[in-house]
């Protein structure tokens, strides 16, 4: 009995260190990056894109606006193909088809945003360039790379949301003499709606969060994009571009945009999680 | 009379939350008997069965008043060792409930965690549990197979060679035979007849002809009263309560 | 014309098989592209030499050490702290708001960018508490970084566990502890396992933030202390600056190789411990 004790009094240790450790980096981010928020106005940070660090001036507007196109771009790339795969792989594979392409798929995922950005700059910049005009870094590229990267985590978080209708949806229907497209999209893809809304915000927050691949094909321009050909540079970007040379209040202003990152997904994540407990209230009245 | 009392349950309620599902029981539970336990669903049968060995303690809002008394112990004192409580009043379930793992180490589970680590001895003590649950036959040839490849009786069995293996001195068993075939469940009827001679048995049955065959006393709860307990050829046919008589011949349960 | 539901039907599934082949496609073009153009030069020295001239020529030998340390140093603090945590959240504590908020937290910061986290080394690790850039400052980064993903799916996994196999445990005289490791850490260990892989592959693919923590320094590594390039950064700072882009595809095709190794190891671990715990 005493060694019980002794085990939860370990356990509880290690529990609160490990909590403690996390809470400390939240406190940490947002207690380096509200002052200069405050200092230098709430507008001026959020709504100016004057962004002069040798001259004090912190907007972030134009970066904003990066990471919010290319996200964007990057959820449609990702939605289709990452909801395609994942029909195919639930509803018409044949069983043995999706004993590799799964594992596949998850492979994509697992390969470093380097190799990614790199295969961005060496293959699809020149494409783009050449074919379709600017400087091939661009929104557009940026766009196609972060939805191939995102396209997993759409996938299998679908994946999982569509096995878990129950089968008697998928009989019912078919029973009624529907065909498997009209089951799946009429049945199927409703019941798991929620669920897959909420894959989708997930992968909006991989996007937004993606830094390496985007400093190397999204351009890194400063200024407001006009069309998706432009360059642009994204919230992340900028943080790991100037950080290693930031002092004072530059560098607080890059925490500052980490805070700006933060909650950002903070906002993304609690509509996920919203989303998915209310459809799981509806099943659960069902 | 020698005394073979085992547990005596003196004034217990129990709660869940504010809901009373006990309502000051008051029974003694004999050695070398079984004990049947009959009454409609939620009239506190598996509440009465799970205070006896304190799984009711996993229960978030459980709460108690009154006395159980065991081996001279109220079993709810704190200085109580539960495990050690646990391994001398076993329990069989409703559902069978294998271990995800081999017959040999479902049935050697228990005598592991309570210290016993040499082979031999739990070799020993696997067959015995395995021959006193009658199942040692069917299974001595693949003991290291999963435990899920077993049919639902057998399963059941293996759950009560599980309890066994630890050597208790009370069984509890809920419903064990629910959902089970006939045969499966004369098997494990046959099993608590040879059992009872070493065994305080109590056995939480829906089923009232089960109760009728299968047991030596009868007890009857009706919403957490205990109506009434008598030896089971008198309970079944001249039942003393009027309530008791009510649920024997089906008018409501 | 009529257009028939089994018309449409076969319409749109081949639009489907359409996508998935793409997708198909374009991850074995990565994979390819890169092997192709580096394969060649990964040779026995190119793995066991140290870079000469900043990377343009010699080999990746610091890299691949400072990739494992850095790894290695991580996984090795954020798992077992991860599944202690877990286990103490799960079996320890009651249901309750404050574990909801805790698991909201991890939730979320399994999803901060790893910038973030490298700005918080930077300034705690590096900066702060006067580590410098180390392997160490790397390590108890990544660790930070890693530790939500598996205090998640670790939970997952435990949670998954009937709850009949903790009341059975009990029921034959088993201590909460007991109970735990025999019976539930058992049982949930594909899972954890998963979890635990997944986050050995992002520690190796991580680059932003090791480049704030660890640094990048060429030279071989003999101390936790010594600041050291991994595998990713190195290969991004070959091909950023275009110093040699012959070993930057040599870098990437063993990171690659790398990482497939890991899944296959991992996929071919799990096949195992599934089929045991059976």
């Amino acid at each position: 009995m005493k060694r019980d004790k002794i085990i939860h009094a370990a356990l509880t240790i290690v529990a609160l260190s490990a909590i403690s450790s996390l809470a400390l980096i939240t406190v940490f981010v947002f207690k380096e990056g509200l002052p200069i928020i405050l200092r230098v106005g709430v507008k001026n940070f959020f709504l100016s894109g004057d962004w002069y660090p040798s001259e004090g001036k912190f907007g972030i507007l134009n970066m904003i606006v990066g990471s919010l196109v290319v996200t964007a771009g990057a959820i449609i790339i990702g939605a289709v193909f990452g909801l395609g795969c994942a029909i195919v792989l639930t509803q018409f594979a044949p069983r043995q088809l999706v004993v590799i392409l799964k594992p596949a798929i998850e492979i994509l995922a697992g390969i470093p945003s380097v190799v990614f950005g790199f295969i961005g700059v060496v293959v699809l910049v020149p494409l783009v360039r050449q074919y379709l005009g600017g400087p091939g870094l661009s929104i557009l590229t940026a766009s196609i790379v972060l939805g191939v990267m995102v396209l997993p985590t759409v996938t299998s978080i679908s994946v999982d949301v569509i096995q878990a209708v129950p089968r008697s949806y998928r009989d019912g229907s078919i029973a009624l003499g529907a065909t498997r497209w009209q089951t799946t999209h009429m049945v199927i893809i409703k019941a798991a709606k929620s669920g897959i809304i909420a894959a989708l915000i997930l992968g909006m927050g991989r996007a937004i969060g993606e830094t390496m691949a985007v400093i190397m094909v999204a351009g890194n321009a400063l200024e407001l994009p006009h069309s998706i050909l432009d360059p642009v540079r994204t919230l992340t970007s900028n943080i790991a571009l100037e950080m290693g040379y930031a002092a004072g209040d530059h560098r607080q202003a890059l925490f500052a945009t980490g805070v700006t990152l933060f909650v950002i997904i903070m906002i993304l994540n609690t509509i996920a999680l919203t989303i998915s407990r209310r459809s799981a209230g509806k099943a659960a009245k069902k | 009379m020698k005394d073979n009392t085992k547990i005596i349950v003196d004034g217990f309620s129990a709660f869940y939350g504010q809901t009373e599902a006990l309502k000051k029981i008051e029974l003694s539970i004999f050695s070398q008997e079984r004990l049947a336990i009959i009454g409609p669903s939620n009239s506190g049968k598996s509440t009465f069965l799970r205070s006896l060995n304190r799984l009711n303690d996993l229960h978030r809002h459980f709460s108690y008043t009154g006395k159980i008394v065991f081996d001279g112990k109220d079993i709810y004192d704190p200085q109580v060792n539960v495990p050690s409580l646990r391994r001398r009043i076993g329990m069989v379930y409703a559902v069978p409930a294998p271990l995800p793992c081999s017959i040999y180490d479902n049935i050697a589970y228990g005598p592991k965690v309570s210290g016993i680590r040499s082979r031999s001895q739990l070799d020993e003590l696997v067959e015995f549990g395995l021959k006193n649950a009658f199942l040692w036959d069917e299974v001595k040839d693949r003991l290291h197979q999963p435990a899920s490849n077993l049919s639902g009786g057998q399963q059941q069995r293996m759950c009560l060679a599980r309890s066994l293996a630890l050597q208790p001195e009370v069984l509890l068993l809920d419903e064990p035979c629910s959902g089970l075939d006939p045969i499966s469940t004369a098997k494990i009827e046959d099993a608590l007849l040879e059992l009872k001679s070493s065994y305080a048995i109590v056995l939480v049955t829906n089923n009232t002809k089960q109760a009728a065959r299968a047991s030596d006393r009868t007890v009857f709860f009706l919403m957490g009263q205990l109506i009434e307990v008598g030896q089971t050829g008198q309970l079944f046919t001249t039942p003393a309560d009027k309530r008791t008589e009510a649920y024997i011949t089906g008018q409501f349960g | 014309m009529k257009i028939t539901p089994a018309t449409s039907q076969r319409f749109v599934v081949t639009i489907l098989w359409l996508l998935t082949a793409i997708t198909i496609l374009v991850l074995l073009f990565i994979i390819v592209y890169i092997l192709f153009h580096g394969i060649r030069n990964v040779t026995w020295s190119f793995l066991t030499e140290s870079p000469r001239r900043m990377g343009r020529q010699g080999g990746v030998f610091p890299m691949i050490v400072g990739t494992i340390a850095v790894t290695g140093l991580a996984v090795l603090i954020a798992a077992p702290v991860g599944v202690l945590t877990t286990i103490f959240l799960t079996e320890y504590t009651r249901e309750s708001k404050l574990t909801s908020v805790i698991r909201f937290g991890a939730d979320c910061l399994a999803a901060i960018p790893s910038i973030i986290f490298g700005l918080f080394g930077f300034v705690f690790f590096v900066v702060v508490l006067g580590m410098g850039f180390s392997i160490i400052s790397g390590a108890l980064t990544l660790a930070i970084m890693v530790l939500p993903t598996i205090i998640r799916t670790s939970e997952e996994a435990i949670r998954a566990v009937p709850a009949v196999y903790r009341e059975v445990s009990y029921g034959l005289g088993s201590t909460r502890w007991q109970m735990v490791t025999r019976v539930v850490l058992k049982s949930a260990l594909p899972g954890i396992g998963t979890g635990i892989v997944l986050s050995i592959g992002r520690c190796v693919s991580e680059t932003a933030a090791v480049m704030l923590t660890a640094g990048s320094a060429l030279r071989m590594p003999y101390s936790p202390l010594e600041s050291s390039r991994t595998l990713s950064l190195h290969f991004y700072i070959l091909s950023r600056e275009g110093i040699s882009m012959q070993n930057a595809y040599a870098t990437a095709s063993v990171l690659i190789i790398t990482i497939l190794a890991i899944n296959i190891i991992a996929y071919l671990l799990m096949r195992r411990l599934i089929a045991k715990v059976r």
